[in-house]
């Protein structure tokens, strides 16, 4: 079996005995939006302004764009972290095992976890407020991926220079904050002004969130938000694996 | 022909000398000893060796091949056990063997040697919850589940109750009887007369002596009719001013 499968397969089972990880990334997305939908009574009823369909539905694509960034930047960035500081990493390092099997199981294990967690918040927007199936899911499928493989890059690339768990957890936060201001997080769709729009464009995360809006409506991703997810991946994975340290 | 040589090898830490003009050779089959006190530079010694720092000055062979330009060859024929080297807390026993055996082209059988260091009942036990001695003893199995021609082992023994300890000196005579050859670092001087073929001794980053036990104890003059010990010699090397 090949080294990067079967840390992924390692990487899976610690995973699912780590509480915290399995709550930010399979649990939050579909507790944010509940949460969400009952608190604020205007999200889940219907309104005359959009044909009658509840405006939590248009919240969805956004709150997944928020899942894949707390997915990436919590456990991911949080376990290289302290592998790194207890000398995980550091033992690794004595074996033939490469960085790129490491990196690429982290990835895996935490897009797995993310993809069960947006199939979680569907079910559960489902059943509490009746949202539909992505109008495109073929292309809905591909816009999450592709931002979660972003966002997964630019966490490792973080990982890789990030000294110890804590400076990791406060170059998370930097991070994080800005890219859910780009997704749209507290100024969804129309909201969002023109030229903040221009800028999230070619923000890893801004990005990903228009082209989930976008296929979430029927349409396709746009060329250019592909286009920037896919250089995130070749630009931050690159930078990950020639900087990462061991120790 | 040496397995492994160190030459005239030197690596400071800002203003900090870690080892200071270090040489030896360590040939096929023994079992070498590094000895000297916390901070003689034992631990940068070896992890050169590993590859996993780079020497500031001097050159290192590892079966022949170079631990920084050669990592990925030397990887597969070193194993190493390092003084400070931890696993997840909440993987297996058995997972963490079965994880390591699959990076290399020729492991060793796991269950064997897991059944062999007396790990067979702690099995699915979880790393976090593993005494000091089990840990060790993981530790030790993971260094050898690669089937390594070199195996290089620092304070392999440390935390480790006195039976256990006799245990894996135990285990460290049948690896030998394979065929590696054994690099074992220590303080403990019943563990590095014993075992043993010959030993550097390391004071402040240099070599003070390099011999059999024997020899080093030979070269002790007995005081009081006492008959002197490693230790005396080791306490007459690295003490005197
Ligand atoms: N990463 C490091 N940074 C700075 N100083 C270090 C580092 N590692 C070791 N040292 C220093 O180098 C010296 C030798 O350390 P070490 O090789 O660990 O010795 P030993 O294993 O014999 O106890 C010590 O003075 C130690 O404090
Ligand atoms: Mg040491």
């Amino acid at each position: 079996m090949p080294t990067v499968l079967k840390l992924s397969i390692v990487e899976i089972k610690l995973y699912l005995r780590e509480p915290l990880g399995v709550f930010f990334a399979v649990l939050f997305p579909a507790v944010l939006l509940v949460v969400l939908g009952s608190a604020i009574p205007a999200f889940r009823d219907p309104s005359a302004d959009i044909g009658g369909r509840v405006p939590i539905e248009f919240f969805f694509p956004i709150a997944l764009a928020l899942a894949i960034a707390t997915a990436m930047l919590v456990p991911l960035l949080n376990t290289l972290a302290l592998y790194r500081e207890r000398g995980v990493l550091r033992r690794l390092a004595t074996t033939p095992a490469s960085p790129a099997a490491l990196l690429g199981a982290q990835v895996a294990v935490n897009l797995l976890a993310l993809l069960a967690g947006c199939l979680l918040a569907w079910l559960a927007g489902r059943l509490a407020f009746g949202i539909p199936l992505p109008g495109n899911p073929a292309g809905f499928a591909l816009a999450l991926v592709l931002g979660a493989a972003a966002m997964g890059a630019l966490a490792l690339c973080l990982a890789a220079v990030a000294k110890s768990a804590r400076a990791a957890a406060g170059i998370g936060q930097v991070v994080y904050f800005p890219m859910l201001f780009f997704a749209g997080v507290w100024t969804p769709g129309p909201l969002m002004p023109a030229a903040v729009r221009r800028v999230a464009d070619f923000v890893p995360l801004g990005a990903a969130s228009q082209a989930l809006q976008d296929t979430w409506a029927g349409g396709w991703p746009r060329p250019l938000h592909l286009a920037v997810a896919a250089a995130s991946v070749a630009l931050f994975g690159g930078l990950a694996v020639r900087f990462f340290r061991w120790t | 022909m040496a397995i492994i040589e160190v030459r005239n090898l030197h690596k400071r830490y800002g203003d900090t000398v870690a080892v200071h003009d270090v040489s030896f050779d360590v040939e096929r089959g023994e079992i070498f000893g590094l000895l000297g006190p916390n901070g003689a530079g034992k631990t940068t010694t070896v992890e050169t060796l590993e590859g996993l720092r780079r020497p500031d000055s001097g050159a290192v062979r590892v079966l022949g091949l170079d631990p920084q330009r050669d990592r990925v060859e030397l990887r597969q024929r070193v194993g190493v056990q390092l003084q400070e080297g931890r696993l997840p807390e909440r993987i297996k026993v058995w997972e963490a063997l079965d994880l390591y055996a699959s990076f290399y082209r020729q492991p060793a059988d796991w269950r064997q040697l897991m059944a062999d260091l007396g790990l067979s009942d702690k099995r699915d036990a979880a790393y976090g919850r593993l005494s000091g001695g089990q840990k060790q003893r993981l530790s030790v199995a993971l260094a050898l589940v690669g089937n390594p021609e070199v195996a290089i082992l620092d304070e392999l023994t440390t935390g480790l109750d006195p039976e256990a300890r006799r245990e894996v000196w135990h285990l460290i005579r049948a690896v030998r009887a394979r065929g590696v050859t054994v690099v074992l670092v220590t303080h403990f001087m019943d563990e590095a007369e014993r075992l043993c073929d010959r030993l550097a001794v390391l004071k402040a980053g240099r070599v003070v002596a390099l011999d059999t036990p024997a020899a080093l104890v030979a070269a002790v003059p007995a005081r009081r009719g006492e008959r002197p010990t490693l230790e005396d010699a080791f306490l007459s090397l690295t003490q005197e001013v």
